[in-house]
């Protein structure tokens, strides 16, 4: 089976595109879109274009639905936000966002028409009991009640197991890092919180620094398993560049920041994707300084195999008879750099055979 | 061209390959099953309806299919796929029908956001719309049932959908779903009544859908203006009886009923109180069909 064009991606380069769609490309957009969680992105560039009223009724529907669903999300999160602040200043901690609720609080463009299930926020490791105390008494509870889940949480992963806030059921992850205590690379989380700054004049709301914010982002991309969000998050560092790259001394920050926090693979793979599916402008300087950490041809042919793959939208239309194994492969990779094989063994033999029968 | 315009086995190859385009109310769902008893349940129930091939858009693209596992042959069952996607516990073959009609109302009520939508039956009669919201079990879809079978409209008996802009109740006239009691109590109310094979032991009871008048389906381009406000009470042996209800009262129970109301924001409040604003509102408790019916004939339209 041949995959069939990825309208998203077009219509995200080339927005004025969409206007000249016919209604079945129109279906096929709603549909890519709706699978890839961008239906409501696609409404705000649109609407930012001034293009929304040459869209068909029909499809401009689902479009509308989704920026409802999207707007009241946004405020929900802000009230979320005041909530966070409120429990952490008892232990005067501030509140560093990181993703969602981080490009919302400070006005960014991916939150444009962003949807997400929860709120990420950074606490620095030595201080991660006190906030977890301050937000139980604040009506957030840990969601996973198994003991070895608790244990692998605190023990391997850079987050504590999610939490949820009883009365608005809300979702919380609270992270010490960015990546996994297990996995192959230690960025400092020190250095990020050291960095971060705040949203406008308050002080105890913070963002991680731009270059961070990327490298973030970035990171947190090429080291997830499960890609169905795939096209969205490179969506997000799509806008970010766009929106940060303006400024002349970012791309030279980024680097050398990168090299700072071990993470310049998975900045080489951002940059080389999302200039790859959506177009985004890279200087050319960046990916001749980068050969440090670029890989050999061969391996950017087989990423660009999977992840040219993984990263359209998961929708039959955009899939080939190597998708699955794709998705798969990547999945495997995940796994493989955020644990030794080793605990990857431990972890999977615990979860087949030994959690159900005791949950 | 509509759906009787097929022949069985037409209406079968169809939904079996390129799937059938259907336009019901504002929606146009896109069906595709190889499982016969679907077949015929689109054939009896939606013969009336308009095929909306022309376009090559669908709002929804549903498939009702045999799980990829054992399940297919032992003791088999079928799963609904929106566009792919399996959002609900696969149920017994045998209820393959009702889980299209079931997932259909899932597929507006998450997915169109355009409307303020409530859990509410609608009918209307020269000009003036009746909203019915009411938990299961309150008889609103037997009350339905026997109200479009003596000269009202059916625009839904499920999903409200209220226009943002205008105000307007929106059409989205399907089959009526009828469960346990419901379904002798208005085969003896009309004996004419088209109603689907009756299903037994899904998760509602025994469950058979009633064909929509074919003056229903028609015009289901024609929106309605909202009238009045009934929540309806099936009591057996009880009195007819209708009583005013509050208007802040009505208020909070149209709130309970809606699908979407905080999605909407402080534009749901707004709809709202416009809603219940423009309507008369009250509680009805009935357990005899042709009393009921005689007392929705006698309401007036408010005078505003």
């Amino acid at each position: 089976m041949k995959a069939a064009h990825n309208l998203v991606a077009q219509v995200l380069r080339h927005p004025e595109s969409a206007v000249s769609l016919s209604l079945a490309e129109w279906d096929l957009l709603i549909r890519q879109a709706r699978h890839a969680d961008l239906l409501a992105r696609i409404y705000a560039l649109l609407d930012d274009q001034g293009l929304i009223d040459s869209i068909p009724a029909k499809p401009c529907a689902h479009l509308e639905s989704a920026d409802t669903v999207v707007k009241r999300h946004a405020q929900a999160i802000r009230r979320e936000v005041l909530c966070l602040r409120k429990a952490l200043a008892t232990i005067d901690l501030p509140v560093i966002l990181l993703k969602g609720a981080a490009y919302l609080m400070a006005d960014l463009p991916p939150a444009r028409g962003r949807i997400f299930s929860d709120v990420d926020i950074l606490v620095p490791k030595g201080q991660l009991n006190q906030a977890e105390a301050a937000l139980r008494l604040h009506g957030w509870a840990s969601s996973h009640h198994d003991a070895y889940d608790q244990r692998y949480y605190r023990i391997w992963m850079h987050e504590l197991p999610p939490m949820m806030h009883l009365k608005r059921q809300s979702v919380l992850d609270v992270h010490h890092n960015i990546l996994p205590e297990s996995a192959r690379v230690h960025p400092d989380p020190v250095k990020l919180i050291e960095a971060a700054v705040p949203v406008g004049e308050d002080q105890s709301v913070k963002v991680l620094a731009p270059v961070d914010m990327v490298l973030h982002s970035a990171t947190h991309l090429f080291h997830e398993g499960e890609l169905e969000h795939g096209l969205r998050d490179l969506a997000d560092l799509n806008s970010l560049l766009r929106h940060f790259g303006d400024s002349p001394s970012f791309w030279s920050t980024l680097e050398s920041r990168a090299q700072e926090l071990e993470l310049t693979r998975p900045l080489f793979y951002a940059l080389h994707y999302a200039n790859l599916v959506l177009g985004t402008p890279i200087p050319e300087s960046v990916f001749i300084n980068q050969t440090v950490s670029k890989p050999s041809w061969l391996l950017v042919a087989i990423m660009d195999a999977l992840y040219g793959r993984a990263l359209a939208p998961v929708h039959p239309s955009c899939s080939d008879w190597l998708t699955g194994t794709a998705r798969w492969l990547l999945y495997v990779r995940a796994h493989w750099l955020r644990m030794s094989p080793w605990l990857l063994v431990h972890h999977l033999f615990h979860k087949a055979f030994l959690s159900q029968k005791s949950s | 061209m509509n759906v009787s315009a097929l022949t069985p086995p037409e209406l079968f190859s169809r939904l079996k390959e390129a799937g059938l385009f259907l336009q019901a109310g504002p929606f146009i769902t896109h069906m595709q099953t190889s499982i016969r008893s679907v077949a015929e349940g689109i054939g009896l129930l939606y013969a009336d309806y308009p095929l909306a091939e022309d376009t090559g858009f669908a709002d929804f693209h549903v498939h009702l299919i045999p799980p990829a596992n054992l399940r297919r042959w032992f003791r088999p069952q079928v799963l609904f796929s929106f566009d792919g996607r399996i959002p609900f516990k696969p149920l017994p073959l045998d209820q393959a029908f009702p889980m299209l009609e079931w997932g259909m109302n899932w597929c507006v009520s998450g997915h169109s956001h355009q409307y303020l939508i409530l859990h509410a039956a609608v009918m209307e009669k020269q000009g003036g719309a009746v909203i019915m919201p009411a938990p299961p079990g309150a008889g609103k879809s037997t009350l339905c049932a026997a109200l479009i079978n003596r000269g009202w409209r059916l625009l839904s008996d499920e999903l409200a959908l209220i226009n943002k802009a205008s105000g307007a109740l929106v059409p989205l006239c399907r089959p009526v779903s009828l469960k346990n009691e419901s379904i002798h109590v208005i085969r003896r109310f009309e004996p004419c009544a088209v109603l689907s094979r009756e299903v037994r032991d899904t998760m509602k009871g025994t469950v058979a859908h009633m064909k929509p008048p074919a003056g229903s389906v028609t015009q289901s381009h024609v929106s309605a203006r909202p009238a009045w406000i009934v929540f309806p009470k099936y009591q057996p042996g009880a009195v007819t009886r209708l009583e005013p209800q509050p208007k802040a009262r009505a208020f909070m129970r149209m709130v309970e009923s809606a699908f979407n109301y905080s999605q909407l924001g402080p534009q749901g409040f707004q709809m709202m109180e416009n809603l219940v604003d423009a309507c008369d509102c009250y509680e009805f408790t009935y357990s005899n069909l042709d009393e009921a019916v005689a007392v929705f004939a006698d309401l007036k339209l408010p005078v505003r």
